[in-house]
């Protein structure tokens, strides 16, 4: 019982099991962070006012540690997957509201107007106008905030078996076997790419209008002033 | 205008794909729910009627016993699901009080200790009988098995050959070293009676600094033999004991109490024919018993589950 | 809220305020563990994220290793190392660098790279050499930007060194850990409240390097 892929029985999850466990685990709650991320950001594009003080207060949230969040949760929520994925889905929507905000606004003066003069409502003008033109900034902030929540999960097995993937870590101490924990860091990283990459491919698909992938740098000399790109991992 | 109201159109088409992308994955993940396990995470919380939540805490022989108890139960055709390597008595005390969790292999005297700090130790029928005393109401101690298993301070060779201390020394020979040395334990050693608090009470113990490690585990083990502590809680039944030549001061004062692996049940969640099972197992489990399978474990690498299950076949339990 | 009675529970516990376990001392530590990694991490990113945005190559090589070093997960990484190698210092900085790399590395890369070519290419036309361009043209430019890499990459430091207390060295996560273990949510709440103290403290910081390094002439907003 000490292969790569012999899984300690106390996790009761196969290796696949394990997997499918900790991509539910990081997945939904970046879900759920863009579900709240998308209305709140376009209040913060609405109202300039309130976008400072919910910069503010998102980062002082990214800055509690997660295992200090899984803590205080467990009081509310148990040892459950509940208390992991809240967490992240804060996490989430930390990195996506900033993200959002700034692709929205980034969206020309003469394009919306154009988008009203034809006649567009301002919802129907949000949802073909504005949303589809700032999704290369939000798959951006969706990759950072996928990639670290698959990381993160990990972190959950210190409350008790709830860290899938990183469950692997306490065991591989627990019952001295390093190879498990070899095991959890790369399946872990190759998750984190395999989706990292699934989302630039959704942004190719979505945005036929710009060059695919690669961002081609004109020679020294013709080169154009872009917009700063934005600060995503904050 | 139509080459627009094209572009416009394929945009949406876009979204589209963009929302029923998301909507398939969302559903994709919700059923993505590991398919090998039987207890819904979400729901897990209060344990089903007529299943068994089978608990442990976060060192390989509380896996163990959990497993053995467990199995016990399964053989006798009871349902039931484990909660494995929940953390620390802290923590696990209060699942079983909620009901989370059904049974839990104990020690009797460290749970009196946490209970009751100020508790004498006696006799392992009187620490049973303290420890009812106390418990909450809802929950009750099984038979204790003979198989004993306590925490204890333990010095590494080096400052036991430093220091002079042998295997007869006692923990208050270790009063004039204590000042420069660094003691590791897990976390929760640092504030419970049994630890840092009940050797400076009881045996005038005070240690340079104490450094949180695991309970008992390889953390605590690796720390010990490379020196980054000079002692350390280790538990009595570790095998490395013997394997790195450590030294396991005695405890005339009793400060860690008796340690029998005792079950503690929620009375609501087990039947009598439950309780007769781990009581059978109980009677059979010794400390000779104990190490042989901890050392399966922890020195052979064998799945806890497999030595669980393969000893309660040789028991004649399973 | 509880929570706040638990702030102020772990802060006023004078015991929480003296010797190995004292907040000085943890806080001391931690800022220690963060800084250290902060400054290895940027001995790494700062020259290559400046050189290859100087010469505009290696954009899709720097994109691929900065994804690489994000997907690593930080604690078991940790886990990893200490299995390995041990205690030490060294299995903390590792994961804290390889995460604070990819945020320097690529903020400088497109800070440098997205100055406005014209006085570059002044600078060139002047004939001005290479690494002066990029030290005294290109440099104070991107400044604002890449300090703020530096600020991304020192709060995530900040928040993810308690990890460092789960394979027993100090900092501030010893009483995240240790409160969860001792189920005491005094310490929990009072070990997160120091860790956003300290990484408001790091905000602060720069913002105040910013105004004092950052020419007024590139100052943004």
């Amino acid at each position: 019982m000490n292969g790569f892929f012999d899984i300690p029985s106390d996790l009761q999850h196969s290796y696949q099991g394990l997997i499918g466990l900790h991509l539910r685990e990081a997945l939904l709650p970046v879900l759920a962070g863009l579900l709240l991320a998308l209305p709140l950001a376009q209040l913060c594009v609405r109202f300039r006012w309130l976008y400072p003080p919910v910069l503010g207060a998102t980062t002082i949230l990214y800055a509690v540690p997660s295992l200090a969040f899984f803590v205080v949760l467990i009081d509310y929520t148990g040892q459950t997957e509940l208390t992991v994925m809240i967490p992240l889905a804060v996490y989430s929507l930390v990195v996506l509201v900033p993200a959002i905000v700034d692709g929205v606004r980034s969206v020309p003066q003469e394009t919306l107007a154009a988008a009203t003069a034809m006649g567009f409502g301002p919802v129907r003008r949000y949802l073909q106008v504005q949303l589809p033109i700032a999704v290369p900034a939000i798959i951006a902030g969706l990759r950072v905030a996928t990639v670290s929540s698959i990381s993160l999960v990990s972190v959950g097995t210190l409350i008790g078996n709830q860290g899938a993937l990183g469950n692997l870590l306490a065991d591989a101490q627990k019952y001295d076997r390093p190879e498990l924990a070899v095991n959890s860091v790369i399946t872990t990283a190759v998750l984190a790419i395999l989706c990292d990459a699934l989302l630039v491919l959704l942004r190719v698909v979505l945005t036929p209008w710009m060059p695919n992938g690669t961002r081609r740098r004109p020679k020294t000399g013709v080169r154009q002033r872009r917009p700063a790109p934005q600060d995503v991992t904050r | 205008m139509t080459s627009t109201a094209k572009s416009s159109w394929s945009r949406t088409r876009h979204t589209g794909a963009a929302v029923a992308a998301l909507t398939a994955a969302a559903a994709l993940l919700a059923g993505c729910s590991s398919g090998d396990t039987s207890d819904d995470p979400l729901a897990g919380e209060k344990a089903k009627a007529g299943t068994v939540v089978v608990g442990s805490n976060n060192f390989a022989e509380s896996t163990l016993l959990a497993d053995i108890y467990g199995e016990a139960l399964k053989a006798k055709g009871i349902k039931v699901t484990y909660k494995h390597n929940i953390g620390s008595r802290e923590t696990t005390y209060g699942l079983m009080k909620n009901g989370s969790v059904t049974v839990l292999p104990e020690y009797n005297g460290s749970l009196l200790a946490y209970l009751d700090p100020k508790a004498e130790q006696k006799s392992a029928e009187a620490v049973n009988e303290a420890v009812k005393a106390k418990l909450d109401k809802k929950l009750t101690l099984l038979k204790s098995s003979p198989a004993e298993d306590k925490d204890s301070v333990t010095v590494n060779a080096a400052t036991a050959k430093k220091y002079k201390l042998t295997s007869s020394s006692t923990l208050a020979d270790l009063k004039e070293a204590a000042p420069d040395l660094v003691i590791g334990g897990s976390p929760e050693f640092q504030t419970r009676h049994q630890g840092l608090e009940g050797l400076k009470s009881v045996y005038g113990l005070e240690f340079k600094s104490f450094k949180a490690l695991d309970a008992g585990g390889p953390l605590t083990q690796a720390a010990l033999t490379r020196n980054t502590v000079q002692a350390a809680d280790i538990f009595t039944t570790d095998p490395t004991i013997v394997k790195e030549k450590f030294v396991v001061l005695k405890d005339p004062e009793n400060l860690f109490g008796f340690a029998n692996v005792t079950p503690l049940v929620h009375k609501d969640g087990l039947s009598q024919k439950g309780v007769d099972a781990l009581d059978a197992v109980s009677a059979k489990l010794d400390t000779k018993t104990l190490l042989e399978l901890d050392a399966q474990v922890q020195l052979e690498k064998k799945d806890p589950l497999d030595v669980a299950t393969a000893w309660l076949k040789s028991a004649g339990l399973a | 809220m509880n929570v706040l009675n638990f702030v102020n529970a772990f802060f006023s516990d004078s015991a929480h305020w003296h010797g190995y376990d004292g907040i000085p001392q943890r806080l001391l530590e931690h800022v220690h563990y963060s800084a250290l990694a902060l400054a290895l991490a940027a001995a790494i990113g700062l020259p290559v994220g400046l050189i290859t945005g100087h010469t505009g190559r290696g954009g899709n090589a720097l994109a691929f290793i900065a994804t690489a070093a994000r997907a690593l997960p930080s604690f078991g990484l940790l886990v990893l190392i200490v299995i390995v190698m041990g205690f030490g210092l060294l299995p903390v900085m590792i994961p804290l660098v390889i995460l604070a790399v990819p945020p320097i590395l690529v903020t400088t890369y497109e800070a440098v790279r997205t100055v406005d070519p014209s006085p570059v290419d002044a600078a060139r036309g002047m004939g001005m050499h290479e690494s002066r361009i990029l030290f005294q043209v290109e440099l104070p430019v991107a400044l604002p930007l890449i300090l703020s890499g530096l600020r991304s990459a020192a709060i995530q430091i900040v928040s993810t060194a308690t990890i460092a207390a789960y394979v027993s060295l100090g900092g501030l996560g010893r009483y995240i850990v240790d409160g969860l273990y001792q189920r005491n949510y005094e310490k929990v709440v009072g070990g997160a409240t120091l860790v956003a103290v300290l990484a408001l403290v790091t905000l602060a910081v720069f913002w105040a390097v910013g105004r004092l390094a950052v020419s007024p002439g590139v100052r943004r907003r």
